[in-house]
């Protein structure tokens, strides 16, 4: 059975799930929740020591072929992401016994907690799959649950309406975006495993002058971006993030977009391949030369920029988060689209320690509105005194989104920026340096209303959230301070993700010795 | 013309997504941008199942000659066509759930116009800032 | 509109043969176009036009919202539990050939067939429970009488 591995990461929340629908209560149905999460996590932790040891892991779906039927395989780029999901998955069912128990009628957490389950499961199953369709069912799957689960916060705010009929809408755009070039990929190449696509599409003669390969790829940018929420097509984000009920709010920060980050590597670099992405495919319109890699960069930049003013002028916490969180995935994919190693580096260690810094904010987010009912900044005032554990924890977090030493923040940035500085780019570091003075301004907003504001006299008189709701905060912030003055492990598994992300596809093509993601990790020195 | 007349399914397939899309940001009326995401949709399945066919393919079943032995003559490629069913389910779940949000935001704010609810949100907004 | 004459001897002629046909695209589903999903919307077609002339009630009386909510999860559970089943027997998920072990070929049909019944139990199911959730009148609506639509 362990060799099964791979299958069963996707299988067992999805049984759970769909068991869950027949507990009733309350309780019954998060403790179902809280142990499936916890056998993922336990599944996943196992797939990454034998990614570790053996190299890429493979599966084939009912013992068909690769060529002919569907496989999942983990490299080292799957199981960086997969660890995230599973792990933030599990610390969030843990938060969500109590912020649940106040945001949704007690006889519909059995539904909550099954679309929770089966949103892991869409999560968890784009990270694994090998073949190019299952990642368009598995994102419906994923990406219908959580608009559900977005929608759920209407009892508590009315807004999660509009957002959620929003996401639907835009996200349902973009999920049908991905599916057209798909279909233009299906026709050049004929086959819809990711591993045979690349190797069709490199053996075309010129594939950057064939119109399909491009249009495919002019469809699949489009959709992609509105996936990973890069900046034109974010519009969905910051009021999903900021109505939905907190829980919900931790668990999609955290892993949703990565998820869609983790699809544009998959396709910019294993199917297509980074010299047919940022090498061959360019025009140029009179002066301007449009490449991949500068509309990335520009869109990014003008991501970090915009919406670090935008969350500067909010007046809600959550919604302050949301913004800041389109910010940061443009950090992200400036990473990606710097294509040198620290650059790659960079954003790939990005996924983990934003995912722990927003997933750990969100949940303090939480346990503001769980106590005071609120999220305004005004009815923040004196949360120091208040709440003292909670003000901590978003002060810790806001220190990671600025990028201060010894959080995780800056040892992203610091790869970032040099990146940046390898490639040349000076305007891009100057983008990133000023994201993170925007952040320390849109920090220090809630920080001096928490820390330096008297509470008014007729203050709602609080405790501090319950202990459960703080310990998993304070697991995420936590962690994401650990992380910042012990980050040789994560960055040792953020430099092999990027090593493969630069050379999988000539692997391959069977250019490069070794089968595609088969070199295990014991080795020190680097590939480039 | 012939350039119509070769690529004819990739026009009308185009056609149809362009209606859609128009439909998702010109109309305000909710339900109407949920009917036009599905006719966006449509147009999707429209160009996959067009690039399905081959010449002088038929359906990819088994026919029985008089002899009553299974023989399959050149039959289209059945894979598109398998992606298709799945697309639709797809499709037919979003706009169940678009139309279960729509009627909650009916019990919400009373009203399904786009612009209405963005005025009712923004009063709200303004009167809890007063 | 049971009033209508027209209305309810036609339902009443065409129910069931909708049902047999429903139940027949779902069976041959792995033989000739057809299959879970198109057999569910068929029988699910069935009892939404029963529901629409003789109103809502009449299907609460015969057919529980519990029952439609359980016949769901069970017809999913069927989908997932050949798979699991197949790697419980030590095989990998979703292999037919071990439903028969002594003859893989023959547990092809038998493995398409069993996932074809969830497929179409789930989706008639959840068919009819978004028709009756959503034709669910507000509760402050004075226009609508129920038992008597």
């Amino acid at each position: 059975m362990i060799d099964q591995a791979p299958v069963l990461l996707v299988v067992v929340p999805l049984l759970a799930g769909i068991c869950c629908l027949f507990l009733r209560g309350q309780l019954l149905p998060w403790i179902w929740a809280q142990i499936t999460t916890l056998a993922v996590l336990g599944i996943a932790i196992h797939l990454l020591f034998r990614v570790l040891n053996e190299g890429a892991v493979t599966y084939a779906m009912g013992n068909w072929p690769q060529e002919w039927g569907i496989s999942y395989k983990i490299d080292a780029i799957n199981i960086f992401v997969v660890l995230i999901v599973a792990f933030i998955g599990c610390v969030t069912t843990c938060y969500a016994r109590q912020s649940i128990a106040s945001e949704i009628p007690r006889d519909r957490h059995h539904q909550f907690y099954s679309m929770w389950l089966l949103a892991l499961v869409g999560l968890l199953g784009i990270t694994v799959t090998n073949d190019v369709f299952n990642i368009y069912v598995l994102l419906e799957v994923s990406s219908l649950t959580i608009y559900t689960l977005v929608a759920m916060g209407k009892t508590r705010d009315k807004r999660a309406l509009t957002a959620a009929i929003r996401y639907v809408i835009i996200g349902s755009v973009g999920a049908s975006f991905i599916l057209v070039g798909i279909g233009y990929l299906l026709m050049v190449t004929g086959t819809l495993n990711l591993e045979d696509m690349a190797r069709a599409i490199a053996a075309l003669p010129e594939p950057e002058r064939n119109r399909t390969v491009v249009v495919a790829f002019a469809f699949l940018f489009v959709g992609l971006s509105v996936k990973m929420a890069l900046w034109p097509v974010h519009m969905w984000l910051p009021n999903a993030y900021g109505a939905a009920p907190s829980a919900v709010s931790a668990l999609i920060a955290a892993t949703a977009t990565k998820v869609g980050i983790y699809m544009a590597v998959r396709f910019l670099f294993t199917v297509f391949g980074p010299d047919f992405t940022f090498l061959s495919l360019s025009t140029t319109v009179g002066q301007f030369t449009f490449s991949c890699s500068g509309i990335l960069l520009t869109c990014a930049c003008l991501g970090v920029l915009v919406t670090g003013i935008q969350a500067m002028q909010q007046r809600e916490l959550k919604w302050i988060l949301a913004y800041s969180s389109v910010g940061q995935i443009g950090y992200m994919v400036i990473g990606l689209a710097l294509v040198n190693h620290a650059g790659l580096t960079g954003g790939i260690v990005h996924l983990l320690n934003h995912a722990l810094i927003k997933g750990g904010l969100f949940m303090a987010a939480g346990c503001v509105v769980f106590r005071l009912g609120s999220q305004r900044l005004e009815d923040l005032a004196g949360l120091s005194k208040r709440m003292p554990i909670t003000a901590a924890a978003i002060l810790v977090g806001g220190l990671g989104l600025i990028g201060f030493p010894l959080t995780a923040g800056f040892i992203s940035k610091w790869y970032l920026v040099s990146g940046a500085f390898e490639a040349g780019l000076w305007p891009v570091a100057a983008v990133l340096l000023t994201g993170s003075l925007f952040a320390l301004i849109y920090v220090w907003r809630v920080v001096e209303v928490m820390y330096f504001t008297a509470p008014p006299e007729n203050a709602v008189k609080v405790r501090e959230a319950p202990l459960s709701m703080l310990i998993c905060t304070w697991i995420l912030v936590g962690g994401s301070v650990v992380l910042g003055v012990f980050a040789q492990p994560t960055v040792a598994l953020a430099e092999h993700a990027a090593n493969q992300a630069l050379t999988g596809h000539a692997q391959i093509l069977g250019l490069r010795p070794g089968a595609s993601g088969d070199d295990p990790v014991v080795h020190d020195e680097v590939v480039p | 013309m012939s350039l119509f007349a070769t690529h004819a399914n990739y026009w009308f397939a185009i056609l149809i997504m362009m209606i859609g899309l128009y439909g998702i940001i010109a109309k305000r009326n909710l339900i109407k941008q949920a009917i036009a995401l599905g006719i966006f949709q449509t147009g999707i399945f429209l160009f996959y199942v067009s690039m399905a066919v081959i010449n002088g393919g038929t359906v990819p079943v088994w026919f029985l000659d008089e002899a009553g032995k299974k023989y399959a003559g050149p039959y289209d490629n059945p894979l598109p066509h398998c992606l298709m069913l799945t697309a639709i389910v797809v499709s037919v779940s979003v706009f169940a759930v678009a139309i279960a949000i729509i009627v909650n935001i009916k019990h919400a704010y009373g009203t399904i116009e786009e612009d209405e609810i963005l005025n009712l949100e923004a009063e709200a907004a303004a009167g809890s800032e007063a | 509109m049971k009033e209508q004459l027209v209305l309810r001897v036609v339902a009443k002629c065409l129910i069931p043969p909708i049902l047999i046909f429903g139940c027949y695209i779902i069976t041959h589903g792995e033989l000739s176009p057809g299959g879970g999903f198109q057999g569910g919307i068929v029988l699910a077609s069935a009892f939404i036009l029963h529901a629409l002339i003789h109103g809502r009630a009449t299907l609460h009386q015969a057919f529980p919202r519990n029952l439609w909510a359980t016949i769901a999860t069970i017809g999913a559970l069927i989908f997932a539990g050949v798979g699991t089943y197949s790697l419980l027997r030590g095989g990998q998920f979703l292999d037919y050939g071990w439903i028969v072990p002594s003859h893989p070929a023959k547990g092809e049909p038998w493995g398409m067939t069993l996932v074809e019944y969830g497929v179409g139990l789930t989706v008639c199911s959840v068919m009819v429970l978004i028709y009756d959730m959503i034709s669910e009148p507000a509760e402050d609506d004075p226009t609508v009488d129920e038992d008597s639509a």
